[in-house]
């Protein structure tokens, strides 16, 4: 099991979605952070007074994986945050020791695993 | 300097150190002084659409969309006292006004001939239609037109569409000639508005994302206050266009508070029949489609009249604005759904309900099929030179300069690319940075 965090461009959140949605990644959590990486700054300008803008928005996701489900994760997010410019963001993957489904008390993989809806 | 003679300024008048301007004895101060309270109403229109359309985009794009109402205040007014008033409305040809009031010239105290007013009033009066018309495309091509292109496109549609069009109507032209009714601008505002947002928005092309994420008004708040800065100035804006105070000028006035609340109502009523709930931004849209139906109306038709053009007009508007939402034309606050469409409602209205009794020529109602045919000439007139006209100015901008900013700006958002500002900062990480002294 893996917690998978990436920090990512606000802009680019709709086609991460997407292409975790196409790689059968369910359950994530999204935060909007503030940060910087190796970006250039941009300057802002309000009557005559100049500031640099050092941090810039950014988006978390944080998202419990299944070894099996840690590449897939990984490939899909890379796919849809990169725009080749600096400040594209990163990917970290942390390791989990244990994780709870508070609705049923299942553990681990199991509390990953989404549940297949059964047929009525 | 003979053009800043005029207007009193300079030269010939009077010598003497402190001459205050004079009206001739002619001139009716009642008439004066509602004109110049319809003026200040009509200016406030421009604000009140940066309210409106600043609340309807992201957070990240308001400055920009205010801006670009705003701006037309300034370049829109400017190049109107130097040429546009002009072309509008110096004596000259059927298509087009003459050079005769260049700059301002022979626009002076006295008599507009036609009215009770001084001239210099009735060139400032007119002169805030112009904006407002022009800072209305603006809607369409919102959060990623590059700023410096759309400064470039609002002069050159100020002169090439919104002058002409005007003289046609108002200026002596041919429409007016002919009997084409539009007593406040619903066809020389509003159907040519609408129709270059339409233009704007294919040639620009749609917002990054378009279709695929739903751009969601960030500030509705901002936007019912806008709504609601609008009707108030439009008091001035239609009833205004009475010139004087008098019959016609109640008439208008009533007619266009009628008309919006009978628009939002059938508008409520569309939504509650369809979704079961009615919405604030439904509400706020119906106000302005109400408005801008009844404007080519609202001096020659009955109250009754402006109450079913109102709630007529509600149903095609609102149909064209939930259609256009599910095409891949990003006109993105519905310029063309609420002000073309709604333009060319209250135009053709215009020729059924206009009535003998309430200062207009017989209408459809009346039996009278010939003034239906006029508006119809109108509209498809207007639609079809604002189209080719506003498509050849975009052509051209666009082999001089980009008419969109780059990928990369417009998602960091068109504030911080084109302004270098942004409308809501915390200023956290922001770090002052000492200029050098000069």
């Amino acid at each position: 099991m893996k917690l998978v965090v990436a920090i990512i461009r606000p802009e680019r959140l709709t086609a991460v979605l997407e292409s975790l949605y196409r790689a059968d990644v369910r359950g994530l959590t999204v935060s909007k952070v503030q940060g910087h990486g190796g970006e250039t700054e941009h300057v802002e300008t309000y009557r005559g007074m100049t500031v640099k803008m050092d941090l810039q928005a950014k988006v978390r996701l944080e998202i419990g994986v299944s070894e099996s489900f840690v590449q897939p994760t990984i490939d899909a997010i890379v796919k849809g945050a990169r725009t080749g410019d600096v400040g594209d963001g990163k990917i970290f993957v942390l390791p989990v020791e244990r994780i709870v489904r508070i609705r049923t008390g299942e553990e681990d993989v199991k509390a990953v695993t989404p549940e297949v809806p059964q047929p009525e | 300097m003979h053009f800043l003679r005029g207007v009193g300024i300079i030269g010939s008048r009077t010598p003497g150190p402190h001459t205050a301007p004079t009206l001739p004895p002619a001139f009716s101060p009642t008439d004066t002084l509602f004109v110049l309270i319809s003026t200040a109403l009509v200016l406030l229109m421009t604000p009140a659409l940066a309210l409106f359309y600043g609340g309807l985009v992201r957070a990240k794009s308001i400055l920009n969309t205010m801006m670009m109402s705003l701006v037309a205040v300034g370049v829109v007014g400017v190049l109107w006292a130097s040429l546009g008033y002009s072309l509008a409305f110096a004596p000259g040809a059927e298509a087009l006004g003459g050079l005769g009031h260049v700059f301002m010239a022979g626009i002076d105290l006295e008599l507009r001939p036609g009215t009770t007013l001084p001239h210099l009033l009735y060139f400032a009066y007119q002169g805030t239609f112009a904006i407002i018309t022009v800072a209305l495309i603006s809607g369409a091509i919102v959060e990623r037109m590059r700023f410096a292109a759309y400064l470039l496109f609002l002069a050159a549609w100020t002169l090439i569409v919104y002058s002409p069009v005007a003289h046609w109507v108002w200026g002596g032209g041919w429409m007016g000639r002919l009997g084409v009714l539009d007593f406040a601008g619903g066809t020389v505002v509003h159907i040519t508005a609408g129709t270059a947002a339409w233009v704007a928005a294919l040639k620009v092309g749609p917002r990054l994302d378009h279709g695929r994420q739903a751009f969601l008004p960030h500030n509705v708040p901002m936007m019912l206050t806008g709504a609601a800065l609008l009707w108030f100035g439009w008091v001035g804006f239609n009833g205004g266009s009475a010139l004087a105070v008098n019959g016609i000028a109640v008439q208008a006035t009533v007619n266009t508070l009628l008309a919006p609340m009978a628009a939002m109502m059938m508008w409520m009523v569309i939504e509650l029949w369809r979704t079961g709930r009615a919405t604030a931004v439904g509400a706020g849209t119906a106000l302005v489609v109400g408005l801008v139906a009844i404007t080519p109306a609202c001096g020659f038709v009955s109250p009754r009249a402006a109450l079913a053009i109102g709630a007529l007009a509600a149903i095609p508007c609102h149909f064209a604005i939930v259609y256009r939402a599910r095409t891949r034309l990003d006109d993105s606050l519905d310029v063309l759904g609420a002000h073309g469409t709604g333009g060319v409602v209250g135009a053709l209205l215009t020729g059924v309900v206009t009535s003998t009794a309430w200062n207009g020529p017989a209408g459809l109602l009346d039996g009278s099929v010939r003034q239906l045919g006029l508006q119809a000439l109108g509209v498809v007139a207007t639609i079809a030179y604002t189209a080719i006209a506003t498509w050849g100015i975009l052509t051209l901008i666009g082999m001089v300069t980009p008419l969109r900013v780059s990928a990369r700006d417009e998602a960091g958002g068109v504030d911080v690319g084109e302004h270098g500002e942004e409308g809501y900062s915390d200023g956290e990480g922001a770090i002052l940075v000492l200029q050098k002294s000069a």
